[in-house]
């Protein structure tokens, strides 16, 4: 630890059980930006999931928007330290986009438009622990947060849910996305403090 | 200069503005820095927790010394300790100063025109302050200089006093753009720089100045493009849009 | 507007790998071949690390990690670094 700045408390962290080890509450929600933002027109957009065979499943915005429908409320981690409990969004169960999938892979790839990449096994999207999100609080999701649509898988540190998402590549191996292969965790538990390698 | 966290000592302090503090630092091993550098500054919580952001040099020391002048951010985490918290004697870790690019060469003959967007003054004061005190026999010391400053009222611009006398000489030449609220008596409403305004405060393209620009992202980007769609070369333009370093360490 | 700053401001986080100043190096792009000095290109400082983009196509030059213990850098954008000598 370097020299102690008394009388400096940063961004308070604080004492909430909702909170993982070494968070701190926002009420704002933080853009975390490492590119310009990409726009993407829902007539282009398009999400799909390819298997290990190369089979594609491939849904128009239309098509993910006739899907069945969840609302969730959830709390989401930031690795640098953010965390914003209580939030809603509305979206798409990948339980839902998995149901005519036919995989023996254990992990997956999520790639998205301007092309970032994370890795997630397939168990953390699939048990009702992860959506394709397309609202938040109520309004369409802003590209600056992943609009059209972003993963959310808000039970681990939130560079995972991918904004843009646009489609999973099923993998029979782990393999390291944009940030994990530069330092960060590659699987990225929050309540274990998986922030980097 | 090979860097890494290094411990200051606060050795004087003067409020600038209301919203703007200027730090004075001894960083001991310092030999000087150049104009137009900056030092990253970082704070640790007693938990552990730290927190890291650039400042822009204001000095043009050539000792162990150097000085910072802070604004204070709304929401701002570092810049309100650094405004209100801070008191001589106490340390602070820095690295640097650093950046070899967005710097005056007293080496460097050619006329120089700044443009400072509010607190993006602060690099450009540092060339200014070199400027004056350079060896008179470096091809930059009777190099013309022009600032072009942009600020919101009168009461909000720094180095104030400093600035009225050196521009008393015919080294330097200081044109201000009140956005908001003008001086009382000025003849001129308080409003935006605009590519008009622009053109007759600045160095003609004749002169081929050499630009330095800092300020907020947007004001930096449009100055720089009026620029180039008014002939300037865009590789005589250097810019510093200024913000946090972010949240990463 | 772009929310992204100058290349200069990654002097210092760049000082902990290179005893010279790199940003004031000129750096070709793997993608577009656009070169010129780091300083001018894209610093996007709200990010999980420090990110330089080309300033012409705006794919990434050089990514860099501060994780606490280890500082992790990445090049791989860049085909070409040069450096001159005052």
């Amino acid at each position: 630890m370097g020299i102690v700045s008394p009388g400096f408390f940063g961004r308070r962290r604080q004492g909430d059980p909702a909170l993982p080890p070494g968070q701190y509450l926002t009420e704002s929600f933080p853009v975390l930006s490492a590119g310009p933002t990409p726009r993407i027109a829902p007539e282009e957009w398009e999400f799909t999931i390819t298997t290990e065979t190369g089979q594609v499943h491939r849904w128009s915005w239309d098509e993910f928007l006739a899907l069945k429908q969840d609302d969730v409320t959830q709390d989401i981690h930031c690795v640098t330290s953010w965390s914003k409990l209580g939030t809603s969004w509305r979206g798409v169960s990948l339980d839902t986009l998995f149901e005519s999938v036919e995989s023996d892979c254990e992990f997956t790839m999520a790639h998205s438009y301007g092309g970032y990449t994370t890795n997630v096994p397939l168990d953390d999207l699939l048990g009702g622990k992860a959506w394709i999100a397309h609202e938040f609080d109520g309004e369409a999701l802003e590209p600056a947060h992943g609009g059209p649509a972003r993963l959310l898988v808000p039970h681990l540190y939130f560079w995972k849910s991918a904004k843009w998402v646009r489609g999973l590549e099923l993998l029979r191996q782990d393999e390291p996305g944009f940030w994990e292969s530069n330092g960060y965790h590659m699987y990225g538990d929050p309540w274990r403090e998986e922030r980097y390698w | 200069m090979r860097t890494g966290w290094r411990v200051a000592e606060v050795i004087g302090v003067s409020q600038e503005t209301r919203t703007a503090r200027t730090l004075r630092l001894r960083l001991p091993g310092l030999t000087g820095h150049r104009a137009g550098q900056h030092v990253d500054v970082r704070l640790t919580a007693p938990d552990g927790y730290t927190a890291v952001r650039s400042y822009s040099v204001a000095s043009a020391l050539p000792g162990d010394e150097l000085e910072l002048t802070v604004e204070e951010l709304d929401e701002g985490e570092v810049s309100p300790y650094l405004v209100h918290g801070v008191s001589v004697g106490d340390q602070l870790e820095v690295r640097g100063p650093v950046g070899g690019w967005f710097v005056w060469d007293p080496a460097d003959p050619s006329p120089v025109q700044l443009i400072a967007g509010g607190s993006g003054v602060v690099p450009l004061m540092a060339m200014i302050r070199a400027h004056a005190a350079a060896d008179p026999a470096s091809p930059g010391a009777t190099a013309e200089f022009r600032l072009l400053y942009s600020v919101r009222s009168p009461d909000a611009a720094y180095y104030g006093a400093e600035l009225d006398e050196l521009a008393g000489s015919d080294l330097l030449t200081v044109t201000y753009v009140y956005t908001r609220e003008a001086p009382a008596g000025s003849p001129v409403p308080p409003g935006r720089l605009d590519a008009r305004a622009l053109s007759i405060a600045v160095l003609p393209v004749s002169a081929n100045p050499a630009f330095f620009i800092c300020g907020a992202t947007a004001f930096v980007e449009t100055v720089a493009d009026w620029l180039v769609q008014a002939g300037y070369p865009a590789d005589r333009i250097k810019t510093e849009r200024y913000g946090g370093m972010g949240s990463t360490p | 507007m772009t929310d992204y700053l100058d290349g200069n401001a990654a002097a210092g986080p760049l000082s902990e790998f290179f005893a010279i100043d790199v940003t004031t190096a000129r750096g070709r792009c793997l993608h577009c071949g656009r070169t010129d000095a780091l300083a001018t290109a894209q610093l996007y400082p709200n990010s999980h690390g420090l990110l330089l983009r080309c300033p012409g196509c705006t794919e990434i030059l050089l990514r860099l990690v501060d994780t606490g213990d280890t500082v992790c850098l990445d090049l791989h954008g860049l085909s070409f670094v040069e450096l001159h000598r005052d």
